[in-house]
C-alpha cells in the first residue's frame, strides 16, 4: 500500500482581517490580493516545504501537491516550483502532483518540459496528475469552460506524445498547434512518469481514466458515493477488457492525529477554520455557484454519485441556489454540527492513534484503495499542529496501516502496475513497493 | 454538425422549446398578440428555428446573448410593420449548435445563409446585444442585401472608457436584472420570479455565448475597421442607462458607420426594446420607410 501526505498550503494571515477578525468578505474570487503579504508568504512556503521533508522522514511514501489559482486556500499556484524544490531536497518519497490543471495551459509543451525536468531532478520520483480545475482556475487564467474537457484530453495526448515520441514532430490539433515539438528534456522514468487522475464528480473523467488504466484519486468524497464511483470505474474497466484492482483506486481523506483525544478534537476543528478550502463544509468561505458551475464546464448528465456529497455539490453550485439564482451568500454554517457530521461520516478522521486506526480500517475495508493520502496541517492548523500529527502518524499510524493493508491485500500502483495488472519489478523501488 | 476530434462535455438537451410566456398574451398596448408560426431552416451546418409573423417588408431579428425571448411584445410591435423573422441564432434555443463555431463571425456566416433561404431579397436586419454584434458582422460581409440595419445595445465594439458587463462573473438572474432599467421592468420582461423555462434558456444560452465570445468578451478588434465601408441606412438604439453595453459603444458605432443615426432612449436600460417595444418598433419602421423613400428617389 502507498501512503501519501497532503496539505493545501493555505495562506494563513490573521492580520488580513479576512478570517474571522473583522468580518471582511471571504467570498470566493471576491477578495483582493492587495492584502497579500509576500514576507508571510515566504514563511509559509518554507513551513510547508519543511513539513513535507518531515513527512518523508516519518515514512510517508508520497508527498502530494495540488494547484489552485487566485485563492487564499491554496498557495500552490505554481505547484511545479514546489515539486522541483522537493525533487532536490528529498531522497526517497514520490512527488505526487494532483494535479496540474491541464485545460488552462495554452502551451502544454511548457508543462511537458517542466515535468520532465522535475522527474530528472528527482531521479524518477515524479507522479503526475492532471485535473480539469474547479471553475475558479478557468476564470483566473481565462480558459473557455466549454472547451475544458476537449482541452484536457488533447493536452494529455500532446504531453504524452512530447514525452514519448522522438522529435522533432509537428502537432496540429483542435486546440494546440506546434510546428516544432522537440523538448530538450525527457522524463527520467520511461516511457513517462505515472499518471494518476484526481477528481470528484465527473463520470466523463472517471471513464476516461479507466480507459487509460490510470489510477483515479477520489478527493475527500464520502465513503458510500466513493465506492459507487469506483464501481463505475470497474465497470468501464471491464468494458475495456481488464479488471480494476486496488492499484487503480486511490483516496484522499482528512486525518489529524494528536497526543490526547481532547487535543485532537480541538485541533481537528481547525480543518474548517480560517482560510480552509471553501469546498469544505462548515468553513467561513462562500462559494458563488455560477463561478464553480461555469457554462459548459461539465456535462450536466455525466455526474458521479459523489456529486451529491454536500461539499462537492456546494462547490459546484448544485445545491442551495441553482445556477440561475442570485449571488447571495448561504446562511452561516453551523460549524459544530458540520464538524461532528464530517467525523461521523469519516470525512474527517481525528483522534489519538488508538482511535484513528480503527476508523482508517473501516475506510480501507469499505473502498479498498491501493493508495491513500492523509490531508492534514490545513485550515487554521499551525506548524506545531502539523508536526505533532506527522510524528504520531509516522510512529504509530503508518506501521499499523501498512499491516492492515497487507491483511486486506491492498496493493498500490508501485506494486501492481495499473497499466498491465502485473507485479512491478525493477523500477520504482524508491517508495511504497519496498514495503 | 462538425464534431471535433475530442468529445466535448455536452448537456442532455440539444435544443429548447420556444419560451411561451402567458403574460405575453397581451402586448403592452393591450391588443391581442398576433399569431406567429415556427419554421425551420435546414443548412448543412445544422437546423435553425425561426419564428415568423406579421405583414410587410421582411425584418430579421437576432436576439440577445440570453436567447430568443419567444414571441414578445416587441415582436408583436414589429409585426404590425414587418414580416418578422426571429431567428434562434446557431447554438441557441431551437437551433442546432455548430460545434466548430468559435466567434460571432461564424454565427453571422450561418445566419446569412439562413436568411437567404427564409427571406430572399433585401431585408431589414435588427440585432440586439450579442445579436447586434452578429448583425454587424453579417452586415460588413455584404452576404445579404440589406434594406436597413438596426443595432440595439449592440456588443461588438470595445468601449474606450467603460466596460461591457461580464455576464460570466455574475449569476444569470443578476445579469438579467442589470440589463433592465429597474426591478419593475425586470419583472415585466422576465417574469417575477422568472419561470423555469426562462432560467433554462439563460443557462443553455450562456454556454453557447461562452463558446463564441469568451476571450475577448463581446467585442472584436477585427470588426470596427470594416464598418466604415458600410453603405446601408443604419439606426443605433441605446438605452440611456444601459449598464451592459455602455452608450459610448453606440456613439462608436455611429462614428464609424457612414450616415448612421444614434437614438438614445433616456432612462431605458440595455433591454430598451423590451422596455419600450412600441417606441423602438416605431423608430425601426421610420428608418425603414425612410430607407425605402431614399431607395425610390435613387
Amino acid at each position: 500500500m502507498f501512503v501519501g501526505y497532503f496539505t493545501e498550503r493555505p495562506y494563513q494571515d490573521p492580520e488580513s482581517g479576512y478570517f474571522g477578525a473583522t468580518g471582511r468578505s471571504i467570498m470566493d474570487l471576491g477578495m483582493s490580493n492587495g492584502a497579500y503579504n509576500p514576507r508571510l508568504g515566504a514563511d509559509l512556503y518554507h513551513r510547508y516545504l519543511d513539513e513535507k521533508l518531515y513527512a518523508e522522514e516519518m515514512g510517508f511514501d508520497g508527498l502530494m501537491l495540488n494547484e489552485h489559482h487566485s485563492t487564499p486556500f491554496c498557495m500552490g499556484q505554481v505547484a511545479n516550483v514546489e515539486a522541483a524544490i522537493l525533487a532536490r531536497i528529498t531522497k526517497r518519497a514520490k512527488i505526487v502532483l494532483l494535479g496540474n490543471v491541464l485545460p488552462i495551459w495554452d502551451d502544454p509543451l511548457w508543462l511537458a518540459e517542466e515535468l520532465a525536468q522535475i522527474d530528472m531532478i528527482s531521479r524518477g520520483r515524479l507522479v503526475t496528475g492532471w485535473v480539469r480545475g474547479t471553475g475558479r482556475e478557468s476564470i483566473a487564467h481565462n480558459a473557455q469552460p466549454p472547451y475544458n474537457w476537449e482541452r484536457f484530453q488533447e493536452a494529455h495526448d500532446f504531453i504524452v506524445a512530447a514525452w514519448t515520441r522522438p522529435g522533432p514532430f509537428r502537432w496540429e490539433g483542435e486546440h494546440y498547434h506546434y510546428r516544432y515539438v522537440n523538448p530538450w528534456s525527457r522524463p527520467y522514468q520511461q516511457p513517462h512518469p505515472p499518471i494518476w487522475i484526481p477528481g470528484v464528480m465527473s463520470r466523463n473523467t472517471v471513464a476516461w481514466a479507466a480507459r487509460h488504466r490510470y489510477p483515479y484519486v477520489m478527493l475527500a468524497t464520502d465513503l458510500g458515493p466513493t465506492k459507487e464511483s469506483f464501481d463505475y470505474y470497474a465497470q468501464v474497466a471491464r468494458e475495456h477488457g481488464y479488471e480494476a484492482g486496488t492499484q487503480h483506486r486511490s483516496y484522499l481523506l482528512k486525518v489529524h492525529v494528536d497526543e490526547t483525544e481532547e487535543k485532537a478534537q480541538e485541533v481537528g476543528r481547525k480543518f474548517i477554520d480560517g482560510p480552509s478550502n471553501p469546498f469544505l463544509e462548515g468553513n467561513q468561505g462562500n462559494i458563488r455557484p455560477f463561478l464553480q458551475n461555469l457554462p459548459g464546464m461539465t456535462s450536466r448528465t455525466q455526474l458521479l454519485p459523489t456529486v451529491n456529497v454536500r461539499a462537492a455539490a456546494r462547490s459546484r453550485g448544485r445545491t442551495e441556489a441553482d445556477a440561475a439564482g442570485g449571488a447571495g451568500p448561504p446562511p452561516p454554517p453551523d460549524k459544530s454540527a458540520a464538524y461532528r457530521e464530517q467525523q461521523e461520516r469519516l470525512s474527517i478522521v481525528t483522534g489519538t492513534p488508538d482511535t484513528v486506526i480503527p476508523k482508517l480500517r473501516t475506510m480501507l475495508e469499505t473502498i479498498r484503495p491501493g493508495s491513500v493520502f492523509f490531508w492534514d496541517g490545513d485550515g487554521a492548523m499551525d506548524h506545531d499542529d502539523a508536526m505533532r500529527s506527522l510524528r504520531l502518524m509516522g510512529q504509530e499510524v503508518l506501521p499499523a496501516l501498512r499491516e492492515i493493508g497487507k491483511e486486506l491485500d491492498l496493493k498500490g500502483p508501485f506494486e501492481i502496475d495499473p497499466a498491465t495488472n502485473a507485479p512491478v519489478v525493477g523500477r520504482n523501488e524508491a517508495a511504497g513497493d519496498a514495503r | 454538425m462538425c464534431d471535433g476530434a475530442y468529445p466535448a462535455a455536452r448537456g442532455g438537451v440539444d435544443c429548447l422549446p420556444v419560451v411561451r410566456r402567458s403574460d405575453y398574451a397581451l402586448s403592452s398596448g393591450g391588443e391581442r398578440v398576433s399569431d406567429y408560426r415556427e419554421q425551420e431552416v435546414a443548412l448543412a451546418t445544422g437546423r435553425l428555428r425561426v419564428l415568423c409573423g406579421g405583414d410587410g417588408p421582411p425584418l430579421v431579428l437576432l436576439h440577445h446573448s440570453w436567447g430568443g425571448a419567444g414571441w414578445s411584445p416587441f415582436h408583436v410591435a414589429l409585426a404590425s410593420h414587418f414580416s418578422v423573422f426571429a431567428f434562434d441564432m446557431p447554438g441557441y434555443g431551437g437551433s442546432e449548435r455548430p460545434e466548430w463555431a468559435r466567434e460571432p463571425r461564424d454565427l453571422a456566416i450561418i445566419v446569412a445563409r439562413a436568411i437567404r433561404q427564409a427571406a430572399p431579397g433585401a431585408v431589414t436586419l435588427l440585432g440586439s446585444g450579442l445579436g447586434g454584434f452578429v448583425a454587424a458582422e453579417l452586415a460588413v460581409m455584404n452576404a445579404v442585401p440589406l434594406h436597413a440595419l438596426v443595432l440595439v445595445g449592440a456588443a461588438g465594439v470595445k468601449p474606450e472608457a467603460g466596460e461591457i458587463m461580464d455576464q460570466m462573473m455574475m449569476s444569470h438572474a443578476d445579469y438579467a436584472r442589470a440589463s433592465c432599467r429597474d426591478d419593475a421592468h425586470f419583472a415585466r420582461v422576465f417574469g417575477d420570479p422568472p419561470g423555469d423555462d426562462m432560467k433554462q434558456l439563460w443557462d443553455f444560452s450562456r454556454e453557447m455565448t461562452a463558446r463564441v465570445t469568451w476571450k475577448p468578451y463581446m467585442f472584436s478588434r477585427r470588426l470596427p475597421p470594416l464598418l466604415a465601408d458600410l453603405r446601408v441606412p443604419t439606426l443605433l438604439v441605446w438605452g440611456g442607462e444601459d449598464r451592459v453595453v455602455p452608450p459610448e459603444c453606440g456613439a462608436a458605432y455611429a462614428a464609424r458607420i457612414p450616415g448612421a443615426r444614434l437614438e438614445v432612449v433616456a432612462g431605458a436600460g440595455h433591454l430598451v426594446e423590451f422596455e419600450e417595444p412600441a417606441r423602438v418598433a416605431a423608430l425601426v419602421a421610420g428608418l425603414s420607410r425612410g430607407a425605402g423613400a431614399a431607395g425610390a428617389a435613387a
